[in-house]
């Protein structure tokens, strides 16, 4: 019997190799987690090209506005979406971009520190409170949800009370004349590219104000910093030992922490990844406006984590892609700059925001039935 | 007679007032596998756990290739050669073979301060070793949620074996199988012993330990009721040894006759 079952089973694995190695790469594509992203980016530009084609939403300015909408969310939503992987949540994202505005401000204005001084002074706080959600979360064991939640109140309450305990108001300006000749602010605040631009401008292909300048002047340090992040993010999680023990982790605990992966260190971790992407954020939008305010970067936890659902992401962690998140801020991204292009009433924003989440969640449900229920 | 790979003489586990385990001895050598069978509660979980390093023994000690040896936690057995594979596998069914052969142990490459993972070596070895099985893992970055409960279990087998396991602890590696399935691990389980490992096959069911074991130990209120060869002793006198085989008696009997109801 058994020499007949070893036959059987020889066959139908040296019969069955051939036929599925060819299909293969289109399966592996198609279990891709950033595959439902980059199909809604791909309609949602096909959408505004028909609709809002010859309006200037894709003219030089118009597409470095939505980008740079696009690429401040989709720095938090890959954060976001790399503690997803990893089994948690943080909803303290939006009050840290605040608290890390102030952090910078205050210091700058109110105490005399150098900018760049204050700058590192809001990044050693944002590694404190992603520490400290971490810890909390990883020690007591309970639910990232409810303990970031915690933290979303603390920190914003704390970003008001203490702003308004030293200023008197909650608004912190004066900070632009503060960037110039300082070592590290130009890093979030320099336009780059700018020669090209100048260069296009001069040729006559991208539209120019009336003094002779164009009117998109450089790739905006938003840009830079979500391309960089999310080419380091898939590095991390594909290329490296350390993205191995973060699906892990995310993916089974018990059975991570069995084989050796120090699933506590990779969470905290990834909570500190969190907050410091909510600093990148504040920094660029803070010496962007020249002024810090409380109220910055409320609810953008809620955008961060859309953004990673639509990229792929399981809500209960161990699967997902930064590549997807990206595709999934830039859908953010340009729907809300291009509903302005169409006529279309921007208070329909947030409804598309949360069809396209639950499209997603839909979606993403699928794909994880078809990744680990194959047999 | 050779040397023994390892042995456990008169051990004993206490919890409080509660004797876990009494005077438990085996002796094991290479190549051979040892089916410690029992019925729930007969103690098999908390022997596991001594073996893995999880509990220490309270009595009795452990030798290792003649060695005396106290495991002062689970990493230490894995060092001493103790492979140990738990019912829940420790696979993650979201991420791919590759990903989970190597968890916790990836391959790297590179650089001091740049070290990535090297998932070309990974892919190549989990393939070669899966093949070795004869699961033909017809992409190694497919995951391991699409693989039956027999692969995913030979998977995690392969892998203590490859992390230099000598000794296989393996914690009913076949009950949640189907009969194909549960052949095709056991199978595997033979074909290691074969290869100079020590098998220990906990397991209740003796229709699975049985044909593949050499020596069996029967675990009845964490009191061992001896080693027999299998020379020694029938199927039916094992499982009439442990708990509970006169009520497979009963319900064979029973069965027997819904059967003949049936079919009149």
């Amino acid at each position: 019997m058994s020499d007949k079952a070893k036959s059987i089973a020889s066959k139908k694995t040296s019969g069955q190799d051939e036929r599925l190695k060819e299909v293969s790469r289109l399966r592996l594509l198609l279990n891709r987690p950033e595959l439902g992203a980059v199909g809604g980016a791909i309609l949602v530009f096909i959408f505004f090209g028909i609709v809002a084609g010859d309006t200037g939403m894709f003219s030089a300015y118009g597409t470095l506005n939505f980008l740079d909408v696009s690429a401040n969310l989709g720095i938090i939503a890959i954060a976001a979406a790399m503690l997803m992987i990893g089994g948690e949540f943080d909803l303290s994202i939006g009050s840290m971009i605040g608290f890390a505005g102030i952090c910078i401000a205050i210091p700058a204005i109110y105490w005399g520190w150098p900018l760049w001084v204050s700058i590192i002074f809001a990044f050693a706080m944002a590694v404190l409170v992603g520490y400290f959600n971490g810890i909390l979360v990883v020690r007591t064991g309970l639910p990232s949800f409810i303990v970031t939640l915690a933290m979303l109140f603390i920190l914003r309450g704390a970003t008001l009370a203490i702003t308004r305990l030293i200023t008197g108001r909650t608004q912190v300006p004066g900070l632009r004349v503060l960037i110039e000749n300082d070592p590290i602010a130009w890093m979030f605040a320099t336009d780059t590219f700018k020669w090209l631009f100048t260069w296009l401008g001069s040729m006559n292909l991208i539209a120019l104000r009336t003094d002779g300048t164009p009117l998109a002047t450089g790739i905006p340090p938003s840009v830079i910093w979500f391309i960089a992040a999310t080419l380091f993010a898939t590095w991390i999680l594909m290329k490296t030992r350390y993205g191995n023990w973060i699906f892990a982790s995310g993916g089974d605990k018990n059975g991570a922490t069995n084989v050796g992966v120090p699933v506590g260190r990779v969470k905290i971790s990834l909570f500190i990844g969190t907050a410091v992407a909510a600093t990148i954020f504040a920094t660029i939008q803070v010496l962007d406006a020249g002024s810090a305010d409380t109220m910055r970067g409320n609810l953008k936890e809620l955008e961060a984590i859309a953004a990673a659902v639509v990229g792929g992401c399981l809500l209960t962690g161990g699967y997902g892609s930064a590549i997807g998140a990206a595709f999934g801020a830039l859908i953010f991204g340009t729907v809300s700059m291009g509903i302005f292009y169409t006529d279309v009433d921007t208070d329909w924003f947030k409804v598309f925001l949360g069809a396209m989440m639950l499209i997603a969640v839909v979606f993403n449900n699928y794909i994880r039935k078809r990744v680990t229920e194959t047999k | 007679m050779s040397e023994n790979l390892i042995e456990f003489n008169n051990i004993s586990k206490f919890f409080g007032k509660v004797i876990a385990l009494k005077d438990v001895t085996m002796k094991l050598k290479k190549g051979e596998i040892m089916c410690l069978l029992g019925d729930n509660g007969a103690g098999k979980s908390t022997l596991i756990k001594t073996l893995a390093g999880v509990h220490k023994p309270d009595e009795g000690e452990i030798v290792i290739e003649g060695k005396k040896t106290v495991f002062d936690s689970p990493k230490d057995a894995l060092d001493m050669g103790i492979g140990t594979v738990y019912q829940d596998l420790a696979l993650v069914p979201l991420m791919s073979v590759t990903r989970n052969f190597f968890m916790g142990r990836e391959p790297l490459k590179g650089p001091l301060f740049l070290k990535t993972f090297d998932i070309e070596k990974a892919n190549q070895i989990a393939a070669e070793r899966m093949g070795q099985i004869g699961i033909d893992v017809r992409d190694p970055s497919q995951a391991v949620g699409t693989m039956s409960g027999g692969e995913r279990q030979c998977l995690a087998i392969s892998r203590a074996i490859y992390f230099g396991a000598k000794v296989l602890v393996l914690d009913e590696p076949t009950s949640a199988l189907g009969v194909h399935q549960a052949s095709m691990v056991l199978k595997y389980i033979v074909k290691a012993a074969s290869q100079g490992l020590a098998v220990i096959l906990i397991t209740h069911n003796v229709h699975h330990a049985y044909p593949v074991g050499n020596s069996f130990t029967v675990l009845n209120r964490g009191k061992s009721l001896g080693t027999f060869n299998k020379k020694d002793i029938s199927r039916e006198e094992l499982l009439g040894m442990m708990a509970g085989g006169e009520e497979l008696d009963k319900l064979e009997v029973e069965l027997k006759e819904m059967d003949r109801l049936s079919k009149n």
